[in-house]
């Protein structure tokens, strides 16, 4: 698994808000997002009711998630493909590696596919003496930087321009040094070309999959750039890889799923490429793989059926949640620590990982709400984060401190008396301290919360002082 | 086993064993009827609009249209758009009957041979199945006349579409792919296809289906829109007026033609008016 630095989500986000060439990228970014889905959904009256539409395929889905893997699953082997259930990442890397060194692969292209970051397949092959090549320009960026991508459709979202081109004149050193990139459009064609000889000398080609369909056997891929699908048609075997929770029944579901999702992600009305695949070359075709693999991912994601946690599983991997996130946007993807970031890597991240390396998480919003406003299938996300709260509460895996303080200040809050006295006793030494200078640059003890922002001095006295005045003037 | 674990632990969080028998022939159910959502108004229009609206769509999304009332006119049609975009006059043309069917001697400076692309194609030519005016989006299956590499590896790629093929929502093209399996002359049906959907017992979905909308392009860069990704840089439709009121004939039983390539450095020529062929299929063998 990619090394989980969650637990340090506060180190990550200080050195990430004090990163200027980051904060450069993030505020260029964050406000084309969402103008574009709001463009869009204003383009599309039905989009509200089409999220209620949206929720209710999910949750049916996962509903009987049971019946519905046992039919695609069926479905894609009497199509020619195979189904690898894989419980765990382990599992999976090991299944993929096998299709890999059965068909004799040296070099591999591969399409975007968050859950083969989640599983590290790169890693694995690369150990393995197999050559692993991005295609998604983002992904081909963030690999040859060897980061990870810090966004789940953007994945070098926290790259400039500039970044681009240095990064490709370090590395692309069989092209002329003195060339020039006078626009973005010179970049993009310069990876198109190096790409282009290794999409055509894979062996194998992996790719995610945005949703399963039990009817028809059929994954699906939405990419705008074709990538995706260069790498699942010219090679000799197609490995997708896919997570449990993308199973959908038909492709009616997956239709109304998909206007959903464009609109969410980038706002576009629809996305360049969407593509169905099922099974393998037929008979007279004259291309595509001659072998078509499905690894069927769990990843811990069994666990949260039943559980409060079970409507995360109706994602759909749009970003609109984290593209709307002041949080997210403050700091960007990598601070979070794992694979999934905003929102809804809060939620997923301590579901497969565990609470107790991800506890921050959770405690990584401002709760505004915002995420769930916009989220496509309506994922409760504030709620979710604050059930997990609880439970880091519950499991002791909040630090002593605040436990200390939080109990402190139950006692009070239960005694109504000795909270009045302490506010009033509080909020005149405050006033004392403060003088007439209006506000504390720093406290003893709030030194964290102090750093970025002054604290007034209290007027005038505490809520209920103030209160019982008002009413005695009645 | 791993499927045996995922399955358990899915029932375990459900609360329940494997659905009984009354419950999974209502799911099966639901599979077969695969019933329809809300479909957005937007394309539930008469015809002539519905057909503007897919023009104005595929413009949106920066691709092209040229109109041509007649079969006859196809090769001039592309002639022309590859010299107005200063292209050499060669293309991999997609070995689909109706296309071998066109005139194409009436332009003898037009090269093409019928197979499927290479990476050294630069103009491809593709039969177009069908169409959503919803959001300009082709959609285009893959057979032995319709090969996929002819939709990724060329820098142009031309589509032959017919006007009444253009359908105003994607659960309008999804119901005539399982009316008609892939296509007349290879279909999923009468073929020794593998694919058998469970819902009604007959398979229909090809190997690859491609909706696609406008070029390739890319946002990865600062998140700015750049054209000419990974895949075609340039998306013309030839769209071919059959007004409904003409309705097409049904399809020769060709051969398909997957032993083309090295054969046709020219397909050959049978010269007809208005070509009506290919795309609609006889019934269900
Ligand atoms: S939680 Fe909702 S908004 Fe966030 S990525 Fe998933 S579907 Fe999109």
């Amino acid at each position: 698994m990619v090394q989980v630095t969650s637990p340090a989500f506060k180190q990550n986000a200080a050195r990430a808000l004090a990163d200027a060439g980051l904060q450069k990228a993030l505020g260029k970014a964050k406000g084309a997002f969402l103008q574009r889905r709001a463009e869009a959904v204003a383009r599309l009256p039905e989009f509200e009711a089409l999220r209620d539409i949206g929720r209710d395929i999910k949750n049916h889905t996962l509903a009987n998630l049971d019946f519905y893997l046992e039919t695609y699953a069926a479905n894609v082997e009497r199509a020619g493909g195979t189904v690898h259930w894989c419980s765990t990442a382990d599992e999976a890397r090991a299944a993929v590696l096998g299709i890999c060194q059965r068909a004799g692969a040296r070099t591999v292209t591969k399409g975007k596919s968050m859950i083969s970051e989640e599983i590290a397949v790169n890693d694995h092959l690369e150990k393995h003496g197999i050559e692993p090549v991005e295609t998604d320009l983002g992904e081909y960026i963030i690999q040859l930087r060897r980061e990870h991508p810090s966004h789940i459709i953007a994945p070098a979202f926290h790259l400039n321009r500039e970044d681009w081109e240095a990064d490709f004149r370090r590395m692309h050193t069989d092209l002329d040094p003195n060339r020039v990139f006078n626009e973005r459009r010179d970049i993009l064609a310069e990876a198109r070309t190096k790409l282009r000889s290794r999409f055509l000398a894979a062996d194998v080609g992996i790719t995610g999959a945005n949703f399963l369909i039990a009817e028809t056997g059929s994954s699906v891929i939405v990419t705008n750039e074709g990538n995706g699908d260069l790498t699942q048609t010219l090679p000799r075997v197609h490995i997708a890889l896919a997570s449990i929770e993308k199973v959908v029944p038909t492709l009616e579901d997956a239709t109304s799923l998909l206007r959903l999702l464009a609109r969410s992600a980038t706002g576009q009305d629809f996305s360049v490429y969407t593509t169905f695949s099922t099974g393998a070359r037929r008979p007279g075709d004259l291309d595509g793989p001659e072998e078509y693999h499905v690894v069927l991912i769990d990843n811990g994601r069994s666990n949260m059926i039943g559980s409060e946690f079970q409507d995360m599983l109706r994602c759909i991997r749009c970003a609109a949640c984290m593209n709307h996130c002041p949080v997210y946007g403050a700091t960007g993807g990598h601070a979070y620590g794992w694979v999934y970031p905003g929102p809804m890597g809060s939620v997923l991240t301590p579901s497969l990982v565990g609470i107790d390396k991800a506890a921050l998480l959770p405690n990584a919003s401002t709760f505004c709400g915002k995420c769930e406003s916009v989220c496509p299938v309506k994922i409760p996300l504030p709620n979710l984060m604050r059930h997990w709260r609880e439970r880091e509460f519950e499991r002791h895996l909040t630090p002593a401190t605040v436990r200390r303080n939080l109990g402190l200040w139950a006692w009070f809050a239960k005694r109504p008396q000795a909270y009045r006295i302490a506010t009033r006793l509080a909020v005149g030494a405050l006033k004392l301290l403060g003088g007439r200078k209006g506000s504390f640059r720093s406290l003893p003890l709030a030194g964290g919360w102090t750093e970025g922002r002054d604290l007034p001095v209290p007027e005038g006295g505490t809520f209920m002082a103030r209160y019982a005045q008002q009413q005695r003037k009645r | 086993m791993s499927k045996d674990a995922i399955l358990g632990a899915i029932r375990r969080g459900l609360k329940r064993g494997p659905l009984p028998a009354d419950q999974r022939a209502m799911l099966d159910g639901r599979l077969a009827t695969h019933p329809r959502h809300l479909i957005p108004a937007r394309s539930r229009v008469p015809r002539p609009e519905q057909i503007a609206l897919f023009i104005r769509n595929v413009e949106k999304e920066f691709g092209t249209v040229a109109r041509v009332a007649d079969a006859a006119e196809i090769p001039g049609a592309i002639a022309d758009y590859l010299a107005a975009q200063n292209l050499a006059p060669r293309f991999v043309l997609a070995p689909h009957p109706e296309l071998a069917a066109l005139p194409w001697a009436d332009k003898p400076l037009l090269e093409f041979e019928a197979r499927r692309a290479e990476a050294t194609d630069a103009v491809s030519v593709q039969h177009g199945y069908a169409a959503i005016a919803e959001t300009g989006t082709l959609m285009l299956p893959s057979d032995a006349t319709r090969p996929t590499t002819l939709n990724l590896l060329a820098e142009t790629e031309v589509v032959v579409l017919r006007t009444s093929r253009i359908m105003g929502a994607y659960e309008e093209a999804w119901d005539t792919l399982r009316r008609e399996g892939t296509d007349a002359t290879t279909g999923g049906i009468g073929t020794p296809s593998t694919t058998r959907n469970v819902a009604d017992g007959r398979p229909f979905m090809p190997r690859n289906v491609m909706l696609v909308t406008g070029p390739s392009r890319s946002a990865d860069i600062e998140q700015t829109l750049e054209l000419g990704a990974h895949g075609p840089r340039r998306l013309h439709i030839v769209l071919l007026d059959d007004d409904a009121a003409d309705p097409p004939a049904q399809a020769p039983a060709a051969a398909p033609a997957q032993a083309a390539p090295a054969a046709a450095t020219k397909a050959p020529t049978p010269k007809r008016g208005k070509a009506r062929t290919g795309s609609t299929a006889p019934p269900e063998a």
